[in-house]
């Protein structure tokens, strides 16, 4: 489990945590390299049916990010998207399975540092949890 | 503004007391048709009918305790373009009434010059129970009424029924009420609505004298059923709480999508699990099997559930038509009951209570849920 690296979905809203990402990039900051990012017009645009697809196609962690509330620049995705996550993750503990797999962040596009962090948190985090369960069911 | 009448039961006929009520709203033209459910020539089941002659009322029976379609979805079929231009009585169970009032949310139907009345529910048997008690002469309803009267407890309600706690209609223009009154005397008739209140001054039935009675026995029939459902909710968390439990219980579905069809609150025109996103090249699936050792197949049925419950989770009304529907027997009631109870608590949303609410998913709050994302 020592040398266990977690693989990490995010979905990042074009105008600030793509944004965020980019300018961790070009600032040079170090972070964790477990993210593979999917950049989409807006964190409202993440339907729960992907988050879930990504967690059953075996990934160890979703993260989301978004706009802080009242930055979306379509006005209210991202506290759409904070309802829906909202229900997903009831979902998903009621059923007895991890719902701190799926983060969602607000991260601005000035946030570089805020970025950095927070894949440093989430991948810290899913380190101490292991690998996601449900490879070991691929068969079902 | 509550006005409540009675209608008299001759020889302990409950369902001809009824459908003499409903014949009289035609004949009196109050109503330009009925939807109703009628018992098809073999007897052993109905179907729901739109009727606009009294004399095609012959086999109605609304207490028949079967469910074979949640008639929100036959409201919708035909309100979904126009509503209707003249007054069409359709009567309802609870789940009926609370799933029309989300398809209504939804855009999906619509309540215009409809007059909903609403039947008291003691539950239904699934329709293949239905059916062999009806095979081996027994008749349901019978059965249904002696153990209700008997406070007997009945095993072979579905489930959904067993557990559910609206057992009485709200947002009705007339509630036909069994619990709590002699329904082999009386039924009690009561309208909360100008619409319904309307239809009672056509008529001259005697006055509802038992109000306080009825609430007590509806409030304790209620707690009995809320405690049912509450050691359903803790079995469905040892039952299938887990990824291997829950991926056994899904690993039975075939896929065909039931579960989805029957749903009332499933409305999409084109669902995007049967969308094109789902269909792959042979490579593909050799790719991850490859990968993986081994997929089960066909593929992605828990993602089809589990994103099917994220949808509709927050107006799920526990009808348990999914269930009824499903070829597999795959305790879908259970797990959509806890798991929607769960996430309509979180809003404070009760589906069908209120059709000002807005749909949980179509609104927000801008100070609310701040710690999603930060645990």
């Amino acid at each position: 489990m020592a040398n266990f690296e977690p693989k990490i979905v995010g979905f990042l809203c074009n105008w600030c945590t793509y944004a965020g990402a980019d300018l961790a990039g070009t600032s040079r900051m170090q972070y964790p390299p477990n993210i593979r990012p999917i950049r989409v017009m807006c964190s409202g645009s993440v339907d729960s049916a992907y988050v879930l697809r990504a967690l059953l196609e075996g990934a160890d962690g979703v993260f989301i990010g978004g706009c802080h509330p009242g930055d979306c620049h379509y006005v209210s995705g991202n506290y759409k998207e904070r309802r829906r996550i909202t229900v997903l993750k009831s979902i998903l503990k009621t059923l007895g399975l991890d719902d701190n797999r799926v983060w969602i962040r607000w991260v601005s596009a000035s946030e570089g540092k805020r970025y950095a962090d927070t894949i440093y948190e989430i991948t810290s985090h899913l380190k101490k949890l292991g690998p996601n369960p449900v490879r070991k069911y691929w068969s079902l | 503004m509550t006005k409540e009448v009675v209608i008299e039961v001759k020889d302990g006929k409950v369902e001809e007391a009824i459908n003499s009520f409903l014949k009289n709203l035609l004949e009196k033209k109050l109503v330009s048709a009925l939807l109703v459910p009628q018992e098809v020539p073999s007897k052993d089941n109905v179907v729901q009918s739109l009727v606009t002659n009294s004399n095609g009322l012959k086999e109605v029976n609304v207490i028949a305790p079967v469910l074979p379609v949640n008639s929100a979805r036959i409201i919708s079929e035909m309100t979904r373009l126009s509503p209707h231009k003249n007054p069409v009585g359709v009567v309802l169970r609870s789940c009926e009434i609370r799933a029309l009032v989300e398809l209504v949310k939804l855009k999906q139907a619509s309540l215009d010059n409809l007059l909903i009345i609403g039947v008291d529910c003691l539950g239904t048997y699934s329709v293949s129970d239905y059916q062999n008690l009806c095979k081996q002469g027994n008749s349901p309803l019978e059965e249904l009424l002696e153990n209700f009267k008997e406070g007997k407890e009945d095993a072979k309600l579905r489930e959904a029924c067993q557990v559910c706690e609206y057992p009485t209609p709200s947002n009705a223009d007339l509630v036909i009420g069994l619990i709590g009154v002699d329904f082999e005397k009386i039924i009690l008739l009561q309208t909360n609505t100008k619409k319904g209140e309307k239809i009672l001054e056509k008529f001259s039935f005697l006055e509802f004298n038992q109000s306080k009675e009825r609430e007590e026995s509806v409030s304790k029939y209620i707690g009995g059923k809320i405690k049912k459902r509450d050691t359903l909710f803790s079995q469905t968390k040892e039952e299938v709480g887990g990824w291997e439990n829950l991926l056994s219980v899904f690993s039975t579905c075939i896929s065909c999508h039931n579960c989805m069809r029957v749903c009332p609150i499933c409305y999409c025109r084109e669902c995007f699990f049967e969308s094109p996103n789902f269909e792959f090249d042979a490579e593909k699936y050799l790719g991850w099997a490859k990968r993986k050792g081994s997929i089960k197949m066909p593929r992605d049925t828990i993602l089809f559930h589990l994103g099917r419950m994220s949808h509709m989770a927050t107006s799920c009304v526990g009808c348990g038509a999914c269930e009824q529907a499903c070829p597999s027997n795959i305790p879908l009631l259970k797990i959509f009951k806890t798991v929607s109870h769960n996430v309509q608590q979180i809003f404070k949303y009760v589906p069908g209570r209120d059709l000002e609410e807005p749909l949980p998913l179509t609104t927000f709050k801008e100070d609310e849920l701040q710690n999603v994302g930060e645990e």
